[in-house]
């Protein structure tokens, strides 16, 4: 069996929920009253509305031409808060941008990293893409899964290609890119993010040098043949205390 | 091995901080461009022949060029939304070297007389976006944007934008709908962002590594830039090579050199006793390359003259352990999540595709299925609004017509294992072509 296929589990990993007859609109076979006029935008007095939630939707909308501009912003504000985009959440974003909580809907159902169902508070996405499967990113989903469990927190999801084969198999920690992962690490992940701790801290990609050997400076990228650098796991701290992310 | 010019000393540190970028001469090349006269600077990248790094590989300068003069509002946004599969580049560069991109941006405006720029980054790059979003109010901080830069009469705003995660956000036109605040649909083109863009207004558009290559290009002067890599492939570009390789990374490398230098030279080939089977030049959308396309010089030329494309520069090796039935089905699944249902070539193709290599994959296929899947990827090229179908129909095509004999014998294994037995004669496959030689 090759790399990639990993068994049958990995069926699932990355693949749309689908309904009957093959739509993955979601709600297309809601129940909806026709006799009732679709909601409009929420009356202002009605919906209470966080003070810093309000805050931050208005810098965004106050950064753009167009203040629709300011729908995903303020939708990543407000889920952040609620933990998902629940009617509560779109409600109070519509209320202060004067959309209807139809269009946020619109919206919020379009996009990968806006919760349309409730989740838990710590996300991993893991990278189930080419170029991470090719080396067993599956495997890496399936122990993943296994380790979290079904622990309402955790909120494990296979996810499309993240950006960053160069540490694959990886995985999205609460936003932290983390790899090349083994299967070990998947329980270290789990009980690290319990902790409260920084995931994985000598596997973060923000302490990962460049891999192109003349990088490093002019006089190295003349000695660049076929094997003389060796940039295998190459981390910054090796020789340089200073971390960039500080 | 070429000259590092995006790469140079990426991981100083701090490099990320305006203190250290200035002191490596970071922002020379907009004070050398604001005391220029616009038709300049453009005259600079138009000669420099810098192709888009996004992946049409359009030139940069004629972009430029084709956006209306006078005092209209114009735009500027740069995608940095990088989501195609095997593409890493610019995660690292405005990671490491956000300045540069800031300074390329400003140069880029300057050149298009765009007053408003936008950076639309992937939602996913969250770290990224706090490092460029430091690096955005530093230089605002140092008046490198705002109103009247460097007491020249270029003004400009740089506001950053997250998305939430869409690959057809990468697509310029569905990035535009994002970046105003709607579902990310592509739209139809003409007209193109050149005239009508964001809000409407004249747009350009560039990818993260195309803009931060300006800099470099108003360093030089564009005719010198021109000089290096190929003819028509100018410059030098970072690629990301993943996949069954020992090293996978970021290499920037001049264009030209060839392939099989970048992919066994600088990122190690696949491991020992292993071979290539297949390798993507430009991205999960480019068709697939055989072992035998390994000494083709890697340019925008060469890959397109190889019935291939550089697309965004991601080279994905794949080894003979793979089998190319599952990264197909890999790839088709992607491409069915992404579609955003617009248009139905697309959307309805991506779908039959996934159930039809699913139906291989278990053994339930017989070849015909795979003239059925070959024509479906036909079917899709060119009538959809954007090119997320394309970009399917390209690799799932080129691997069904490369690897045919491997897809046949898998259905054959599968349907031994399953107990069906070998299809009986006339196939399926003799039948199809028999009522098409009729109707005809």
């Amino acid at each position: 069996m090759s790399a990639l296929s990993g068994g049958r589990g990995s069926e699932l990993a990355g693949d749309v929920a689908r309904y009957g007859h093959g739509s993955r609109i979601p709600g297309w076979d809601d129940a909806c009253d026709l006799t009732k006029d679709p909601a409009g935008i929420p009356d202002p007095a009605l919906t209470p509305v966080p003070a810093e939630l309000r805050a931050r939707i208005e810098a965004a909308m106050s950064r753009y031409p167009d203040f629709r501009s300011a729908a995903i912003p303020a939708l990543h504000a407000a889920q952040e808060l609620h933990g998902w985009c629940s009617p509560e959440a779109i409600e109070q974003v519509a209320c202060v941008m004067r959309l209807t909580p139809a269009y946020l809907t619109a919206v919020a159902t379009f996009y990968d990293m806006l919760e349309t169902k409730p989740v838990g508070r710590d996300t991993v996405y893991v990278c189930t893409n080419i170029s991470c499967s090719l080396r067993g990113a599956d495997k890496l989903y399936a122990a993943m899964q296994e380790a979290a469990g079904d622990d309402p927190e955790l909120n494990v999801r296979a996810f499309e290609c993240l950006g960053a084969c160069d540490i694959a198999p990886m995985a999205s920690v609460n936003g932290a890119y983390v790899g090349p992962l083994e299967l070990a690490d998947a329980g270290r992940i789990v009980a690290q993010l319990r902790a409260g701790e920084d995931v994985l801290p000598d596997k973060q990609l923000l302490r990962r040098a460049c891999a192109d050997p003349g990088a490093a400076g002019s006089d190295a990228a003349a000695t660049v043949g076929t094997d003389s650098v060796d940039p295998g796991a190459p981390t910054l701290f090796d020789d340089e205390s200073q971390d960039p992310s500080a | 091995m070429s000259e590092k010019l995006l790469f140079d000393r990426i991981d100083e540190p701090g490099l990320a901080t305006l203190a250290v970028y200035e002191r490596r001469g970071g922002y020379e090349s907009l004070k050398r461009a604001l005391k220029m006269p616009r038709e300049e600077v453009l005259q600079n990248l138009l000669d420099s022949g810098l192709r888009g790094r996004g992946g049409a590989g359009f030139a940069m300068g004629k972009k430029v060029s084709f956006l209306p003069r006078g005092a209209i509002d114009k735009y500027l946004v740069c995608n940095a939304d990088e989501s195609e599969p095997g593409t890493f580049k610019d995660r690292e560069l405005m990671q490491k070297s956000p300045h540069m991109l800031v300074e390329g941006m400003i140069i880029a405006a300057y050149a298009a007389g765009a007053n408003r720029s936008f950076v639309y980054i992937r939602g996913e790059y969250r770290q990224q976006a706090e490092i460029l979003d430091r690096a955005i109010a530093e230089a605002a901080a140092a008046c490198y944007l705002g109103e009247r830069i460097l007491g020249s009469d270029h003004t400009l705003s740089l506001v950053l934008h997250r998305g939430a995660g869409a690959y057809i956000c990468g697509e310029e036109t569905g990035l535009l709908d994002s970046l105003e605040g709607k579902r990310g649909n592509p739209r139809l083109k003409p007209p193109f962002p050149a005239n009508q863009g964001l809000y409407q207004g004249p747009t350009l558009i560039n990818n993260v590594e195309t803009l931060a290559t300006v800099p470099t290009i108003i360093r030089m002067g564009g005719a010198e830039y021109a000089k290096l890599g190929t003819e028509t492939s100018t410059g030098t570009k970072l690629v990301s090579v993943s996949g069954n390789v020992q090293r996978p990374g970021n290499y920037e490398i001049e264009l030209g050199v060839p392939s099989r230098e970048i992919i066994y030279g600088l990122a190690g080939g696949p491991e020992r006793g292993r071979d290539v089977k297949l390798w993507f030049p430009g991205g999960s959308s480019s068709p697939v390359l055989t072992r035998d396309d390994l000494d083709l010089p890697y340019d925008f030329d060469s890959m397109a003259k190889a019935g291939s494309m550089l697309g965004s520069g991601a080279i994905i090796v794949v080894d003979d352990s793979v089998a190319v039935v599952d990264v197909a089905l890999k790839l088709a699944k992607f491409y069915r999540h992404e579609s955003c249902g617009k248009c139905t070539p697309c959307r309805e193709g991506t779908n039959w595709t996934v159930k039809m290599l699913q139906r291989i994959e278990s053994g339930e296929a017989t070849p015909m299925d795979l003239d059925i899947i070959a024509s479906v990827q036909d079917q899709i090229m060119g009538n959809c609004l954007c090119v997320l179908g394309d970009a399917m129909a390209m690799p799932i095509a080129s691997m069904v017509a490369k690897f045919r004999g491997e897809f046949e014998q898998h259905i054959e294994r599968r349907r031994e294992q399953l107990g069906l037995g070998v299809p009986t004669a006339p196939t399926p496959l003799e039948a199809a072509g028999a009522f098409a030689e009729a109707g005809s």
